[in-house]
């Protein structure tokens, strides 16, 4: 076999840079044909940089890039599309109120000559697709009835349809439960016994160990180094990853308080439209004075209404919610938030910052009322500055000063903003929803730093998160939520991510 | 905390203290703005020297008439007499885009506003002063109260108040027209064809501030009113709420914020305002109301508020300008000009200003991320040295 075949992509010496950051250079990337290569890296390491530059989704400033022995340069995905390559997006780009074949076929769609759509040539492409990954469910079926599995599934065969041979996974497992990644896997596999070459992006370990038949890991934009599975273990990958030790959520010294600090009892909250079943069933937990409570689940099983119903933002139709002993359930948000209760809400963009404000304001949002920030209705400008300086300076903010707007500061240093302007105000109860998600790892080690040391003092802390190392490591307890209501309660040191996956899906259930 | 740590953060916060504010602070973005209105200007300047030059006429000869008005003393008082109204209007659009309503009913606020406030004033019977203070407060609540529908049409149904105030001018205007003619028409105060309600009493005439040429005393109150503006919207805890709202509702609501509330007050702030537009006209010079009074000042605002990049400072400008230009505008015909082409450049201003915003702000957001993480790695280095 020649070099030109033995690859299916090779990239040398690519390098793209956006105003003021050098995203990737010296890349360096040879992927087999037919093998699953892994691409592994911190967030924010230049990973999907690096593989829109191979979708076309813009240009390498330097480098070459070649398929199957071919230079090629890509001015937009259509010229990627042309050579074979195809990518499946983290977050799904499939339209809710059409069939899984309209979907498939939906920009490419066979048609006879006068422009009527020939649906059964479609249907027959599509089945045989279908068994070429393994994948069964009935294609008439609107996309809007399939699970997240399953879309991703479609996902995949939308871009098989349009004769794909590479196939880009960017970070496909983010939004599976572990019994979804392991068909997944199953699929990817099947592929790549038929010939076709898959590259797959992701920052777990495990998965890229279990699957990956090569791995190069980009660490700080550049390639540092190729390697097999049987080369390494988990720890001296993640070593490369990071360029030193890898954080570790665990451990405490401290005792669980016995003072309630939150209580949730018998909670119903009203679901989205009229008729609709509950939002959230009889939810039922405490949160103790240095207690953390972790809540895992697939995202939209609730997670995100109980914090609503707590700190007041959704209407409750039945139960109550104590916080610091005080019957709290009809109290508005403001009142809620003055008893000291914290939020860090899910997302930075929609709900934690003024991307447009600079950050001395951005650490004064909802601190309005705060002694010392304002007097009267005026604000104290200096006082205001001041104070952000602080919380910068302490929560290791990476900013030039207090006056540069949300939008210029890089993600994790948003989140740490975000963090450090809830946990400034002394909050005495934290509810934390995905606190490090999307941030690099040295973030992620202070945030949970900041809320370990803040839990050893006294604060309660209902934890939120999708990273389940980051719940077994953190929590005291820990909660599963199924479908709006707590289908589990267990133990952090016997649980296990298979075990809780179980739980997440549905699989299993405590009886109630 | 420990001793050594505390130290070392006060040190850290010091640090950052000293580190060169200017740079990507305030007002280089201030600078950045006032930069994309000036050019705005010069465009339409520009672009309607072409439209004179192809239909013939001077276009140097009009330019140097229009500007060479401003040495005119005449000239200057009708520009400060012109740019009243618009600096309220102005400010009514303006509380509205900071909370991301687009209010365009001012000219209907104002409509409704100058009916009431000449009925309700020619009712009264009061000593001066505080018949001038009851006839800006009824402009006000009638403002209020008609900008409040658009708000309480968005908070409880959700209309989009684009939509609402639109349909709300055109419902004001037909009101008016009608309530007038048909209840308060006073045949004893009509000139030739001109209709009018009942004259306001003397104690309810806004004092001039110079008598010829004439300069009324509502500037003051115009004045006031952007400087009320500017202290509530940046000063206070509740203009931090309204723009924390108007510029991420998630987040303000995640904070205890309102959002409905928010609206709802905006929308009557707004209409306050929107309610004083007409006054220099019905309390300074007419003392009456007439069909065409105010006509167009409430539309000339939203022009006015976004050249004026929706600041007082801006609007205080932008507002000289507009008004400038009507006044000057007159010369035009004498040199055979026709002066519709000063409402032209307006609209091409508006037109021009949000364009070069749009592309300034991304150019402009680019520029501050690539300063602060240029600004970054100098600090990286220099702590790398230390």
């Amino acid at each position: 076999m020649t070099e030109a075949s033995e690859y299916a992509v090779v990239l040398e010496g690519i390098g793209k840079s956006f105003p003021g950051v050098r995203a990737n250079y010296d890349i360096d990337l040879r992927v087999r044909r037919a093998t699953i290569h892994a691409i592994v890296g911190e967030n924010g390491a230049g990973k999907s940089t690096l593989m829109k530059t191979l979708y076309g989704m813009h240009q390498p400033d330097e480098g070459t890039i070649t398929v199957n022995g071919v230079q090629h340069t890509f001015r937009s995905p259509t010229d990627a599309i042309a050579a074979g390559i195809g990518m499946v997006h983290q977050h799904f780009m499939l339209a809710d109120n059409l069939s899984v074949l309209e979907n498939v076929i939906l920009g490419d769609e066979p048609a006879s000559g006068r422009g009527v759509l020939k649906l059964d040539v479609a249907r027959d492409r599509l089945h045989a697709l279908m068994d070429s990954i393994g994948a069964a469910f009935d294609v008439d079926t609107m996309v809007a009835e399939l699970g997240v599995g399953q879309r991703q599934r479609v996902e995949i065969l939308k871009v098989l349809y349009r004769g794909a041979k590479i196939l880009i996974l960017d970070e496909p497992t983010a939004v599976l439960v572990p019994q979804e990644v392991d068909e997944l896997f199953a699929n990817i596999k099947k592929l790549v016994a038929d010939g076709t070459t898959v590259i797959f992006i992701s920052h777990k370990l495990d998965e890229v160990l279990a699957v990956s038949d090569e791995i190069t890991v980009i660490r700080q934009g550049t390639t540092v180094a190729t390697t097999t599975p049987g080369q390494v273990d988990r720890r001296s990958l993640g070593n490369l990853m990071v360029g030193s030790e890898l954080p570790d959520p665990s451990g405490r010294d401290t005792q669980v308080g016995s003072e309630v600090l939150l209580e949730v009892a018998g909670l119903d909250v009203a679901g989205a439209a009229p008729g609709a079943k509950l939002a959230l069933e009889d939810i039922t937990f405490r949160v103790h004075s240095g207690e953390v409570v972790g809540i895992a689940g697939v995202e939209g099983n609730g997670q995100f209404e109980v914090c609503e119903a707590i700190l007041g933002l959704t209407p409750v139709v039945r139960g109550t919610v104590t916080i610091e002993g005080t019957d709290m359930t009809t109290a508005h948000t403001k009142e809620r938030l003055a008893t000291g209760l914290s939020y860090i809400p899910f997302d930075r963009h929609r709900e934690g910052l003024l991307l447009n404000s600079p950050l001395w304001e951005n650490t004064f949002l909802g601190r309005e009322d705060e002694p010392g920030l304002s007097s009267g209705p005026f604000l104290r400008r200096r006082r205001m500055e001041a104070d952000s300086r602080q919380v910068i300076a302490r929560f290791g903010v990476r900013t030039p000063n207090e006056q540069v707007p949300a939008f210029a500061l890089s993600g994790g240093n948003q989140q740490k903003l975000v963090v450090g302007r809830e946990m400034s105000s002394k909050p005495k109860v934290l509810i934390a929803a995905h606190p490090t998600r999307g941030i690099d790892v040295g973030a992620q080690a202070a945030i949970w730093d900041e809320i370990r040391h803040a839990r050893d003092a006294g604060l309660g802390v209902l934890l939120i998160s999708a990273d389940l190392e980051e719940l077994i490591g953190l929590s005291d307890r820990i909660l599963v939520m199924f479908d709006g209501r707590i289908t589990a309660h267990l133990d952090p040191d016997t649980a296990t991510p298979e075990l809780l996956g179980s739980y997440m899906t549905g699989e299993m259930q405590e009886a109630s | 905390m420990n001793q050594p740590l505390d130290e070392s953060l006060e040190k850290l916060t010091k640090t950052i203290a000293s580190t060169p504010k200017v740079g990507s602070g305030r007002f280089q973005r201030m600078a950045v703005t006032s930069a994309s209105s000036l050019f705005a200007v010069f465009v339409a300047l520009a672009i309607c020297a072409v439209l004179l030059w192809v239909t013939d006429k001077d276009w140097v000869k009009a330019y140097s008439t229009l500007f060479g008005a401003v040495t005119e003393e005449r000239v200057l008082y009708d520009t400060l007499q012109r740019a009243t109204p618009l600096f309220i209007s102005a400010a009514a659009v303006s509380i509205g885009f900071k909370m991301n309503l687009f209010n365009i009913g001012v000219e209907g606020q104002m409509r409704v506003a100058l009916l009431a406030t000449a009925v309700a004033g020619a009712a009264v019977r009061l000593p001066a002063v505080l018949h001038v203070a009851f006839c800006l407060a009824v402009a006000m609540i009638a403002g209020a109260l008609w900008g409040g529908i658009a708000g309480f049409l968005k908070v409880k149904r959700g209309v989009n108040e684009v939509i609402s105030t639109i349909m709300l001018n055109f419902i004001a205007l037909s009101l008016v027209a009608w309530a007038f003619d048909d209840f308060f028409r006073d045949e004893s105060n009509t000139e030739g064809v001109l209709v009018k309600t009942k004259e306001l009493p003397s104690t309810a005439w806004m004092p001039d501030l110079v008598d010829k040429p004439k300069l009324g005393g509502t500037l003051i109150v115009a004045l006031v009113v952007l400087l009320l503006f500017w202290v509530l919207v940046w000063k206070t805890k509740f203009g931090f709420r309204l723009r924390a709202s108007g510029g991420n509702a998630g987040a303000a609501r995640a904070t205890g914020v309102n959002p409905g509330r928010m609206i709802a007050i905006s929308m009557l702030i707004s209409g306050a305002l929107a309610g004083l537009v007409g006054m220099n006209r019905l309390m300074g010079d007419v003392h009456a109301y007439q069909n065409n009074l105010g006509e167009q000042q409430g539309f000339n605002g939203i022009s006015v508020a976004l050249l004026g990049q929706k600041h007082p400072v801006g609007i205080l400008f932008s507002g000289l300008l507009f008004g400038f230009l009507s006044a000057a505008s007159g010369k035009l015909q004498l040199e055979d000009i026709p002066k519709e082409i000063v409402t032209i450049m307006q609209g091409i201003i508006v037109l021009a200003v949000v364009i070069i915003n749009g592309v300034i702000q991304r150019w402009d957001e680019r520029r501050i991320q690539r300063k602060a993480a240029a600004q970054l790695e100098q600090l990286a280095a220099a702590e790398a040295v230390a």
